[in-house]
């Protein structure tokens, strides 16, 4: 009905290039940018912010890795909280070596490292592809969590073993630690996540992007027509790890407050991917429908029986969202194996069309 | 040079210096690896025959085992409990082929592998909701399971073999054998291996697939049910068995994901290259590396043979 382009014209290719061509979706996108960078923070509590919004933006910006990985280039990983780790205690390392620099800097910075790691692990996926390559990236998983507990170095020898995040401020306004508050954290959270979404989109719709999907489709194909796998490969471990260790530095150091080995084990890693596999493999706006559907679902389990009068203890919540993790998989991988946001896409091109079936 | 000598030397001068605690740690090292190749072994049939990579196996033997003790924990008796079981893996095999498979069916294999990601979510929230998710203690006195242990007066020290373990290996053994007649001599056993062949072929000939799909299901589950009587009797049954579950994958891969015979010395291989990589290099690097050296032995065979020790050779086309 409103949505579609009748009557926008596109007079340069460009504009019928553009990643939103109807004016509709434009405006839906600067609605949405408006709601979470002024309604949410302005009349959103506490609740809001600190239990919904900060962690479901962490995992969507974890699953927008992975997907660029599993769903872009087709390598599929296991090993995703361990790298979060990775890109956690880099930046507490960095944050605690030089604490006069800017938190945002270290925030940033430990991504390259969690990249560099990422490309060592990534190095087996030149020879060892689908299944086995999975099982390869449990052994970075493994690995890097026994290297966690194991040295002390990488928690500055404190007593407790976990990641405490210090204090630091951004002009003068406390962002991470005890003192910062939800409102602060939160929009940092969601101009870091909004800027690496947006060159992430920018990755998958250029020439890299090209290369990655040519890479997934059949590999040896690729290779035949010129695309040479050894970078393109690294490139995408590289990538996706890189953002993966960002949203593990934001993880610890602006949602947890702190975080133990135990904080990166595998079913973190189980957790992103069921985001990209419910949000759609191959789809940045999937990681968003994902991870709402993951983060808030548990959420709704513990508040809604008690709505209604119909208290359950946390255990059976915990197992209930276990089954129904399980259901929604099923159930989004019969119904449409892109997830959810081929069902959005689907949905837009039934109003565009409406009241006319194509 | 110290390194050198704690690496290359001083384990090996250890192991000859002290050759019972070397049999001792073999020893532990070939029954876990006869239990991690017994995992791996439902996979393998269940690749075999419907080409899904199925992730849920060592889920499926935590569940098992957590039906077995919970049925005998509200009164059943043990035997009516392991007769139960088996009718739930039943039940397990025909709904998970009718509400999972028969609708994805030609969907490519990382979408049957999620799947089967899926299943082992329900059922660890399943099986936690109706059997509680407290540890239990596995019923090894009503199944007859001998308790206790042999000590062995050999290479001038002792070595204990638990006599549960060696129940183990001998019905690990059993069972391989058992499907191997299953699968060479029975009209089902040709049907399948006809369908591991070549699917299209399979049911040009009258082969029904859905039904074989049913059984091998079911078979692996039977191997899950067995694999879990004995995990949960060398520790507690509950779903932190699903990290030792895991280590099935690496014997897999390192067998090769199609051969029966690859998950056995897959197994042995991981199993006792863990035991020995914990008691004699563990230490170098402050212990618990088995939670990790099993992937990295099966990484490091896997960049020389890509398909595994026995899998068949990967040939690509365009």
């Amino acid at each position: 009905m409103f949505y579609r382009e009748a009557g926008q014209y596109k007079t340069t290719y460009a504009a019928d290039m553009a990643i939103f061509p109807i004016r509709q979706d434009r405006w839906g996108l600067a609605l949405i940018l408006f709601v979470a960078f002024v309604v949410i923070p302005t009349f959103g509590g506490p609740f809001l912010l600190n239990t919904m919004m900060i962690p479901f933006l962490v995992l969507s910006l974890a699953a927008i890795g992975l997907n660029l990985l599993t769903g872009y280039t087709g390598l599929l990983s296991l090993g995703t909280g361990a790298f979060m780790g990775v890109g956690a205690y880099a930046c507490y390392k960095l944050a605690t070596w030089f604490p006069q620099v800017n938190i945002l800097v270290w925030i940033v910075a430990s991504g390259f490292v969690s990249a560099a790691v990422g490309v060592l692990f990534g190095l087996p996926s030149l020879r060892i592809k689908g299944f086995y390559l999975a099982v390869a990236t449990l052994a970075a998983q493994f690995f890097l969590q026994w290297g966690f507990a194991r040295a002390p170095w990488l928690v500055n020898y404190n007593d407790s073993g976990a990641i405490e995040v210090p204090r630091a401020t951004l002009f003068g306004v406390p962002v991470t630690g005890p003192s910062a508050t939800p409102v602060t954290r939160y929009l940092v959270v969601l101009t870091l996540v909004s800027i690496m979404a947006w060159l992430a989109s920018n990755i998958v719709h250029g020439r890299i992007g090209r290369i990655w999907m040519a890479v997934r489709d059949m590999d040896i194909a690729a290779q035949l027509i010129g695309i040479r796998l050894l970078n393109a490969k690294l490139l995408a471990f590289a990538v996706s790890s890189f953002t993966v260790g960002v949203a593990g530095a934001l993880m610890v150091f602006l949602w947890l407050g702190a975080a133990e080995p135990e904080a990166f084990n595998i079913n973190l890693s189980f957790e992103i991917l069921f985001i990209i596999i419910i949000g759609g493999l191959g789809s940045i706006v999937g990681a968003f429908f994902g991870a709402t559907i993951m983060h808030l679902m548990p959420i709704a389990l513990r508040a809604l029986p008690a709505m209604i009068g119909l208290p359950i203890e946390a255990a059976r919540v915990e197992q209930l969202t276990f089954m129904i993790t399980g259901i929604l998989i099923i159930v989004v991988l019969i119904a449409e194996p892109h997830g959810l946001a081929r069902l959005w896409q689907t949905a837009k091109q039934k109003l565009r069309v409406w009241p006319f079936p194509y | 040079m110290d390194l050198f000598h704690a690496i290359f030397v001083d384990p090996f001068a250890q192991m000859i210096s002290a050759p019972d605690l070397l049999a001792q740690t073999v020893w532990e090292g070939f029954v876990a690896g006869i239990l991690y190749a017994l995992i791996a072994l439902g996979f393998v049939l269940i690749y075999k025959a419907s080409g899904v990579f199925n992730f849920a196996q060592g889920i499926m033997m935590v569940f098992a085992a957590l039906t077995l003790v919970g049925l005998n924990e509200k009164g059943v008796p043990a035997w009516i409990a392991l007769a139960l079981s088996v009718a739930v893996m039943y039940g397990l095999a025909v709904a998970i082929e009718r509400l999972v498979l028969r609708p994805l069916v030609n969907q490519p294999d990382i979408i049957l592998l999620m799947a089967t990601l899926g299943i082992t979510y329900f059922l660890i929230g399943f099986g936690e909701l109706v059997f509680g998710g407290s540890p239990k203690s596995m019923i090894t006195k009503q199944l007859y399971l001998p308790e206790g242990a042999i000590n062995l007066h050999v290479l001038g020290g002792q070595v204990q073999l638990q006599k549960l373990d060696i129940a183990a290996a001998v019905i690990a053994m059993l069972m391989v054998a058992g499907l191997a007649l299953f699968f060479q001599k029975t009209r089902i056993g040709r049907a399948l291996r006809a369908v591991a062949d070549d699917h299209q072929a399979a049911l040009s000939v009258g082969i029904s697939l859905n039904q074989i799909w049913v059984i091998v299901w079911f078979t692996a589950g039977v191997v899950a049910l067995a694999t879990g009587i004995f995990w949960g009797a060398r520790s507690d049954v509950s779903f932190a068995l699903q990290v030792v579950s895991l280590k099935a994958l690496p014997v897999l891969i390192l067998g090769g994901l199609t051969s029966v015979p690859g998950a056995i010395v897959g197994g042995l291989i991981i199993g006792i290259g863990e035991k020995l990589g914990e008691f004699y290099w563990g230490p170098l690097l402050g212990g618990g590396i088995e939670s990790w050296l099993a992937y990295m032995i099966a990484l490091v065979f896997l960049l020389f043979r890509p398909q595994g020790l026995f899998g068949e050779k990967i040939i690509e086309r365009i």
